[in-house]
C-alpha cells in the first residue's frame, strides 16, 4: 500500500502510509485508538475508499471497490463484531451461499453440506464441534473459529484479524494463535491488529507502528521491547503504567457468602473494604461475571447472601443496586453501557436523573453542571456534552461510562473489563482514576483477563475456576504464574 | 478549558440560540452542537427548505390556499394526526409501534358521545370516561409488552383488531348527541386565531417537547429506545417508562377521538382505519428512526402539517383520493430515502 491517504469530516486520519508485507507471515498492526489502524484495515478490505494512493498485490495495482471486490482477490477480514447468523447451525454458517445441492440443483444435500463443514473446520485445526450446533448456543470463541472457517471457505491469501483476541481467555488465546499457525503454513499473509502487546510480541514476525495516522515503523519483535513500542506508539515514554499503590482499606464494605446461582456458579464468598481493590480473575467462562451482576440485581442469586455494611440487601434489579450504592460497568459497553444515539450528556447523567430533578422535572442547569464537570475531570475529548457518544473514540466512550458511576458515587464499583478497547494512554488515565477513586474511600472490584492489570492495581485477587472460588491472593504475595495456574486448575 | 455554547452559564442570547436550533425538525436539540456541518443537519435544512417550497407552490398555484379559510381548515384537519402522532412519537421513541390507535380513537369518539347521548352524563365527565378508556388500552398494551417481553407488533396488532371489535359491541350504529355544547366547544369555539381543537394540539406539542426534554420519564424513554439493556443496567425501571409510554399513546389518540367526534358532531363506529398509517408516517418524516433512537417533537411537527398540507393541496386542485394515497406513499418513501444514511 503506498501514499494512502484518507479523511473524515476534515480530519485526516491517514496521512500518506506506505505498507508492505510478505507472504507468509504474520505482520502485527498497532497503534493507540485513532492512529488510523482500523482505516487502513478497512481501505485493504474494501469497507473504506481511499482517498489517494495505491494498492499493489504481487506487484500488481489493484481497485478494491467493496468488501466483495476484495474477497475476490483474497482478502478477507475477521472484525471484531461476528458477521454470524445466530440462529443458523454452523455448517449453514460456513457454507452461507455455497451450500452444496445433490442432484436436484434446489435441494440443499445435508450430509455432504455438514461433511464440507467440519472439514473446513478440520483445515484450520479445529474439530470436536459439531456442526448442526446453533451458533448463538456457542461460546464467542468457538463462534470466532466459525467466521474464520467460513472465511477460509475463499481460500484467502491476506487476512486482516482486527482484535481476534478482545474477547477471548488465555486458554482461547492459544488456540487462536493455533489456528493462525494453521493460516501462516498455507503461506497467507496474517494482518493482526491488537491492544495487547504480549500477544503481538508472541505470535508477529514483524510489528509495523501506527501513529495519528502515519507510520513510524516497522520492526521486528526480537529488536524491540515492550516499552521500546510504547514509546514509539504514543511518543514519549510512559511514567509508571500503573499508579503507585497508597490504598488504605478500612472497615468491611461488601461481604458476599455462599453466593450462587444455578448454572453459573455456586458456593461464592468473598469481602471487600472500603477503599480496596479487589481483583477478580478467571477465565472466561468461569461466572466472574455473572457474580458481578448477581450482585449488581442484573440477575438473581439463587442461594447465600449479600451484606453492604454488614446489612442484608437482595437487590432485585439494578434500580435496587444503584439506590444501594453499587454500581456495575460491563463488559461491553456498546451492548451495554451507553446509549449511542445519546448524548455524553444523556449517558453521564442516566444513572443520577432523580437526583437531578424534583416532581420528575430536570434541572438542566444543575445536570449539565455536574455532567460537565466530570467530564472536564476525566479529561473526555471533545468534552462538549452534547455530543454523542457515538462520535467519540473508543477510550472517550469509557471515560463517558465511568463518568456515569462516578457521579452516581457509588459506594461500590465493580467494574469489569474497564480497558477493552481502550489506547494505552487511556488505560493509564483509566487507572490513575480508579486509584484515586480507592484512595476516596470507594471499594472497587477490577474483573480482568490481563494478569497484569490484576497484579498492577488490586490490593488482592480473588480467582474464579468453573463457578467456584478457586484461591484468594495477596497481591505481594502473587505473581502472573500463580494466578494463571490458579485459574486454570494447574497443581504447581 | 473550552466552554462549549451549551454550558450551564450560557449567555441568554445563546441560550436563545440553542433553541433556535433545536427548532429545526429531524434530530434531537441535544444533537446539534457539533462543530462544522455534518451530512445530516444538511439533511434537516434541506426538510424545512422543501417544506417552505411547498408551502410557495401551494401559494401560487392556488389563489384559495392563503385565505384564512383555507389555513383554518388545514389546521382543524391535522389535529386528530398531530395528536396520534405524538403519542406514537413517544412509543416509537422507546422502540415500539403502537397499532391500535385507530380503534382507540373510534373507542373513545363512541364513548364520549354515547356516554352524553345515552347515559345523559356531563361533557367533562364523559370526555374523562373516554380518555380513561383511551388510557386503559395504552396500560394494556404497555403491561403486556413491558411485564411479558412480547413484541410491541404484535400485541397492538392484536388489540388493533379487540378493540374494534369492543367499539361494535358498544354501538353498532353512529351515535349523534344532540347537545349543542358537544359541537360548539371543541368544534367551533375559537380563541384567538385557533379553534379551540387546534390549541389543544399546539399546547399538546409544547408539552411534549418540554415532557421529552426536560423529564426525568422523557429522558428515560429517549435513552430506551437507543439501548434499553444500558438504561436498565443503569438502574432506571425500563417496564415503567415502556407501560406509559403507551398509555400516552392511548391517551392522545383517545384525545383525537373526543375533538374529532366533536368537530363532525357524530361518532361513526368505524371511524380511524388506517390513522396508524398516518401518525407513524409523520413520525418517520419527521427523523423518527422506527425501533427506536431517533425522532423529534419538532420533526414530528414537520411531518404532520407536511402530510396536512399534502391532502390539503390536491383537495384544492380536486384530486381524486385515490391519488392522494398513491402520492402519500411516496412522500414517505422519499423521506426514508433521504434520511437512509442516517
Amino acid at each position: 500500500m503506498r501514499g494512502i491517504r484518507k479523511s473524515f469530516d476534515g480530519t485526516q486520519a491517514l496521512k500518506g502510509v506506505d505498507f508492505s508485507a510478505r507472504r507468509g507471515e504474520v505482520h502485527a498492526i498497532v497503534g493507540e485508538n485513532g492512529a488510523g489502524k482500523s482505516t487502513l484495515m478497512k481501505i485493504l478490505a474494501g469497507a473504506l475508499q481511499r482517498d489517494a494512493g495505491e494498492i499493489l498485490l504481487d506487484g500488481q495495482p489493484v481497485i478494491i471497490k467493496s468488501p466483495l471486490s476484495a474477497h475476490r482477490l483474497g482478502i478477507r477480514a475477521v472484525y471484531q463484531e461476528f458477521s454470524l447468523v445466530r440462529h443458523l447451525s454452523i455448517t449453514e454458517n460456513i457454507l452461507i451461499g455455497q451450500m452444496p445441492t445433490g442432484r436436484v440443483r434446489w435441494l440443499v444435500d445435508w450430509k455432504a453440506a455438514h461433511k464440507l463443514a467440519q472439514e473446513k473446520l478440520a483445515e484450520i485445526g479445529f474439530t470436536g464441534l459439531d456442526v448442526r450446533t446453533r451458533v448463538s448456543s456457542l461460546s464467542v470463541s468457538h463462534q470466532q473459529m466459525v467466521e474464520i472457517a467460513k472465511a477460509a471457505v475463499t481460500q484467502p491469501r491476506i487476512w486482516i484479524l482486527d482484535e481476534p483476541s478482545a474477547v477471548l481467555s488465555q486458554e482461547e488465546l492459544k488456540r487462536l494463535f493455533q489456528v493462525i499457525g494453521k493460516l501462516k503454513e498455507a503461506s497467507a499473509l496474517i494482518l493482526y491488529i491488537s491492544h495487547r502487546l504480549d500477544e503481538v510480541f508472541k505470535v508477529a514476525d514483524r510489528i509495523t507502528v501506527l501513529k495519528d495516522g502515519e507510520l513510524i515503523g516497522t520492526v521486528r519483535p526480537q529488536e524491540t521491547s515492550e516499552n521500546q513500542l510504547i514509546k514509539m506508539m504514543v511518543g514519549r515514554t510512559l511514567g509508571e503504567f500503573y499508579p503507585e499503590r497508597a490504598n488504605k482499606p478500612g472497615a468491611e464494605l461488601l461481604a458476599v457468602k455462599a453466593l450462587g446461582r444455578q448454572g453459573s456458579f455456586k458456593n461464592v464468598s468473598f469481602s471487600l473494604r472500603r477503599g480496596e481493590i479487589l481483583g477478580l480473575f478467571g477465565l472466561v467462562g468461569s461466572g466472574r461475571t455473572q457474580l458481578a451482576r448477581c450482585i449488581f440485581g442484573a440477575e438473581r442469586a439463587t442461594r447465600g447472601e449479600i451484606r453492604l455494611n454488614g446489612e442484608l440487601i437482595r437487590p432485585h434489579s439494578p434500580h435496587d443496586a444503584v439506590r444501594a450504592g453499587i454500581a456495575l460497568l460491563t463488559e461491553d459497553r456498546k451492548r451495554d453501557g451507553l446509549v449511542m444515539s445519546c448524548s455524553i450528556r444523556d449517558n453521564a447523567s442516566l444513572a443520577i436523573m432523580e437526583q437531578v430533578s424534583r416532581w420528575g422535572i430536570l434541572k438542566t442547569a444543575e445536570r449539565d453542571k455536574r455532567v460537565t464537570a466530570e467530564v472536564h475531570d476525566l479529561a473526555v475529548h471533545p468534552a462538549q456534552i452534547s455530543r454523542l457518544v457515538r462520535q467519540l473514540s473508543g477510550g472517550n466512550q469509557q471515560k463517558v461510562v465511568l463518568a456515569k458511576w462516578l457521579l452516581a458515587k457509588a459506594q461500590v464499583l465493580m467494574l469489569d473489563e474497564p480497558t477493552r478497547g481502550v489506547d494505552v494512554a487511556t488505560k493509564v488515565e483509566i487507572y490513575r482514576i480508579i486509584s484515586d477513586l480507592a484512595q476516596k474511600g470507594v471499594g472497587i472490584l477490577i474483573i480482568s483477563s490481563e494478569l497484569p492489570e490484576i497484579l498492577g492495581m488490586s490490593d488482592r485477587a480473588v480467582v474464579m475456576r468453573e463457578g467456584q472460588v478457586a484461591g484468594e491472593f495477596q497481591i505481594a504475595r502473587a505473581s502472573e504464574e500463580s494466578l494463571l495456574a490458579c485459574a486454570a486448575g494447574v497443581v504447581q | 478549558m473550552k466552554k462549549s455554547p451549551v454550558e450551564h452559564n450560557a449567555s441568554f442570547t445563546s441560550r436563545g440560540a440553542e433553541w433556535l436550533r433545536n427548532l429545526i425538525p429531524g434530530r434531537g436539540g441535544e444533537k446539534r452542537t457539533v462543530a462544522g456541518l455534518s451530512g445530516r443537519r444538511w439533511v434537516d435544512y434541506a426538510f424545512v427548505a422543501a417544506f417552505f417550497l411547498l408551502l410557495m407552490l401551494a401559494a401560487s398555484m392556488s389563489d384559495v390556499f392563503f385565505t384564512q379559510r383555507n389555513i383554518s381548515n388545514l389546521l382543524r384537519q391535522i389535529v386528530t394526526n398531530g395528536l396520534i402522532s405524538l403519542g406514537m412519537l413517544v412509543v416509537i421513541l422507546t422502540g415500539g409501534i403502537d397499532l391500535s390507535v385507530g380503534p382507540v380513537v373510534a373507542f373513545a369518539a363512541i364513548v364520549v358521545s354515547g356516554m352524553v347521548e345515552r347515559q345523559g352524563l356531563p361533557l367533562p365527565v364523559a370526555i374523562l370516561i373516554a380518555l380513561g378508556v383511551g388510557a386503559s388500552a395504552g396500560l394494556f398494551n404497555g403491561f403486556m409488552i413491558a411485564r411479558f417481553k412480547l413484541q410491541p407488533f404484535i400485541v397492538t396488532l392484536a388489540t388493533l383488531g379487540a378493540i374494534r371489535g369492543l367499539v361494535y359491541v358498544y354501538s353498532e350504529t353512529p351515535i349523534t348527541p344532540q347537545d349543542p355544547a358537544f359541537r360548539t366547544i371543541f368544534g367551533t369555539a375559537i380563541v384567538g386565531p385557533f379553534t379551540l381543537s387546534v390549541l389543544i394540539m399546539l399546547v399538546a406539542f409544547m408539552i411534549f417537547q418540554f415532557f421529552l426534554n426536560r423529564t426525568t420519564a422523557g429522558r428515560g424513554i429517549v435513552a430506551i429506545g437507543g439501548n434499553e439493556e444500558a438504561v436498565r443496567l443503569a438502574g432506571i425501571n425500563v417496564g415503567g417508562h415502556i407501560i406509559l409510554a403507551y398509555v400516552i399513546s392511548g391517551l392522545c389518540a383517545a384525545l383525537a377521538g373526543v375533538l374529532l367526534a366533536s368537530r363532525l358532531g357524530i361518532a361513526q363506529p368505524s371511524v380511524g382505519a388506517g390513522f396508524e398509517l398516518d401518525a407513524i408516517a409523520a413520525c418517520v418524516i419527521g427523523g423518527a428512526i422506527l425501533g427506536g433512537g431517533g425522532g423529534t417533537v419538532l420533526g414530528t411537527f414537520g411531518g404532520v402539517v407536511t402530510l396536512g398540507l399534502i391532502d390539503n393541496l390536491l383537495n384544492l386542485f380536486n384530486v381524486q383520493s385515490y391519488y392522494q394515497q398513491i402520492f402519500k406513499g411516496l412522500i414517505i418513501l422519499v423521506a426514508v430515502l433521504i434520511r437512509r444514511k442516517e
